[in-house]
């Protein structure tokens, strides 16, 4: 239990060091350590399957994307795109929505039972792939039509139209 | 060959988080050491700073222009597309370690899953997507 909270202290510690951090990279580089604690969690809870899709593609394979994204950026000039009027109007209206949501749920707040799992190997690939393919089938299909509409968007955005004559 | 699923069922068993316990360890051990030798490097090799030694290292070839460029959006294609077939990869883990009890039933769903998939492939080829111009 103490180890949970040590944990839990070292993901909100590097998640608020991901807002703090002037350099966008060094924000990203902190969410790859954020991720890296949310793994020891689903360690912690025995979800293993989890734990290591969570370390190889979210670690791995998105922030990577992350920093590459940054990359397309101008990081010469720092903080110019910041400046401008309309940036702060968004900002200051998406965290007052926010703000709202949290209100909202905090009235809503009560302790719950502590959740007691029946099966302590829930979170094993064996027992996840019984659920997957059995009461999760449509999600499991539909995802897969997720993952062709983000392949066709990609290509979409990134791939020149070659020019008809 | 004979005591193989014995094997796999005593592993099933004991797999709980504890388990980890030897991986974190490795993870300290591997970090140690990279982070150790570091700063020990840092703190007894002797420091001669001149403009030449902090110029970047390019195989002895003069540092030409800055590295925060702008690069081709070439390589984000290529990157994200290997994400998504990354993914898709990984929905098939549970269902091969499943395949025998899942049956016909099983390799028909996940045909279906991976049909999809190769629909978007098929689709990327046409594109001419992961073509380097």
């Amino acid at each position: 239990m103490s180890l949970f909270y040590f944990v839990a202290l070292l993901s909100i510690f590097f998640a608020l060091m991901v807002i703090f951090a002037k350099n966008p990279v060094h924000s990203v580089l902190y969410l790859i350590i954020t991720f890296f604690t949310f793994t020891i969690h689903y360690i912690l809870l025995n979800a293993q399957f989890l734990a290591v899709v969570n370390f190889i593609v979210y670690m791995g394979a998105i922030l990577v994307l992350f920093l590459h994204v940054l990359m397309y950026m101008n990081l010469n000039n720092e903080g110019s795109e910041m400046k401008s009027m309309l940036m702060k109007v968004s900002g200051l209206i998406a965290g007052m929505c926010l703000l709202v949501t949290l209100v909202g749920s905090m009235k809503t707040l009560a302790v719950s039972d502590p959740v007691n799992l029946q099966d302590a190997d829930l979170g094993l690939v064996k027992n996840l792939g019984k659920v997957l393919f059995s009461e999760f089938l449509l999600p499991f299909e539909v995802s897969s039509i997720l993952l062709l509409s983000a392949m066709v968007g990609a290509v979409l955005l990134a791939k020149k139209e070659p020019k008809s004559i | 060959m004979l005591y193989l699923p014995d094997i796999s069922n005593r592993m099933e068993v004991q797999s709980t988080p504890v388990n980890y316990l030897p991986i974190i360890f490795q993870i300290l051990v591997a970090l140690g050491f990279a982070v150790g030798t570091m700063v020990v490097t840092h703190m007894i090799g002797p420091k001669r700073r001149t403009a030449e030694k902090l110029t970047p290292f390019e195989s002895g070839i003069e540092v030409i222009g800055n590295a925060r460029q702008p690069f081709s959006i070439k390589y984000f294609l290529v990157a994200i597309l290997f994400v998504l077939f990354d993914v898709e990869v990984i929905f098939m883990y549970p269902w091969a370690v499943n395949f025998r009890e899942l049956g016909l039933d099983g390799m028909i769903q996940m045909f279906i899953f991976m049909g999809t998939l190769l629909l978007g492939f098929i689709y990327i080829i046409k594109k001419k997507a992961l073509d380097w111009e």
